[in-house]
């Protein structure tokens, strides 16, 4: 089965990568865009075969390692 | 003092670090690989500087989950000293020893200059040869040192009086000038700055050395 993983900063946190990434697109004449926030996407091959089981691994790998929860959110998504 | 300075791949300042325990303790540290499960007896742990992990998912992440931290943290728990540097202070918020957050610096830019602190309390083991108030020159060099924390946990962090040194200057965004915070307990201390890089003239400054020489008086 295979994870998808989002992670992305909680609204608020200011992101001076989004900010620079805006300020690039303005500069190549991209018009109209604001609020650029950047994040991770993270993909995972698992051996377990139960959806249920497999969210549960992953939600525990994101609050343990993959995303800081003090300034990160995370979506999982999965595929058979 | 018996010591320890912890090496993780890529650690870059824990050669600094030991040479300036061994130049104010007199005695050389313990260089403790991270893979290791076990952690000698030691007085004084010191989390040294650098890019561990290649600040690979991010600054501190990966070295923070190192099987020696398991012992740092409980040791820490247990009430050794533990001092965490620059990307020693990252691994000291990832693992969860420190709150809060090291996030890019606001500018974006890597910030590699000596810069003024401010000893913010100096009724801690790590800083009781400083004066409250006094203002050191100490180096950084860093691109992740902005410190980010929610308000809750900034509110704890004045009210309770844990954090040790403030830029006078603010080079990197940190969230109310903050260089330098301590546990509730007072015995775990990350700071972005590097106190080991200035403990002798030949080293363009001795601001440091006090670190070193009250945590050597602290732990005797």
């Amino acid at each position: 089965m295979k994870a998808r993983v989002h992670i992305t900063l909680k609204s608020g946190v200011l992101d001076p990568q989004g900010k620079a990434i805006e300020h690039s697109l303005a500069d190549l004449g991209f018009a109209g865009v604001g609020d650029v926030r950047q994040g991770k996407y993270i993909e995972l091959d698992l051996t377990e075969t139960d959806p249920e089981k497999a969210r549960a691994d992953v939600t525990a790998m994101c609050e343990k390692l993959l995303a800081n929860t003090v300034i990160e959110n995370y979506v999982i998504d999965l595929d058979a | 003092m018996k010591s320890a300075v912890i090496v993780f791949p890529a650690s870059n300042c824990d050669r600094d670090a030991a040479v300036a325990l061994e130049a104010v303790s007199g005695a050389a540290p313990h260089m403790v690989w991270h893979g290791e499960t076990d952690l000698p007896p030691v007085d004084f742990i010191l989390l040294p500087g650098g890019f561990s992990y290649g600040d690979y998912l991010r600054s501190g992440a990966m070295a923070a989950r190192s099987p020696i931290m398991r012992e740092v943290i409980k040791a820490a728990h247990n009430g050794t000293p533990v001092l965490g540097i620059c990307n020693g202070f990252q691994v000291l918020t990832e693992s969860g020893l420190l709150p809060g957050v090291l996030m890019r610096n606001a500018g974006l830019t890597f910030v590699c200059k000596t810069v003024h602190l401010r000893v913010e309390n100096n009724e801690t083991l790590f800083t009781r040869h400083y004066n409250k108030g006094d203002q050191i020159a100490v180096p950084v060099a860093h691109h992740d040192g902005n410190y980010f924390a929610d308000a809750d946990t900034l509110k704890d962090l004045e009210d309770q009086n844990r954090i040790a040194f403030r830029y006078v200057d603010n080079p990197n965004g940190s969230q109310n000038d903050i260089a330098g915070i301590l546990n509730a307990n007072g015995n775990v201390l990350g700071m972005m700055p590097h106190p080991e890089r200035v403990i002798a003239p030949i080293l363009g400054g001795t601001d440091g050395a006090a670190m070193f020489e009250s945590i050597l008086e602290a732990v005797a």
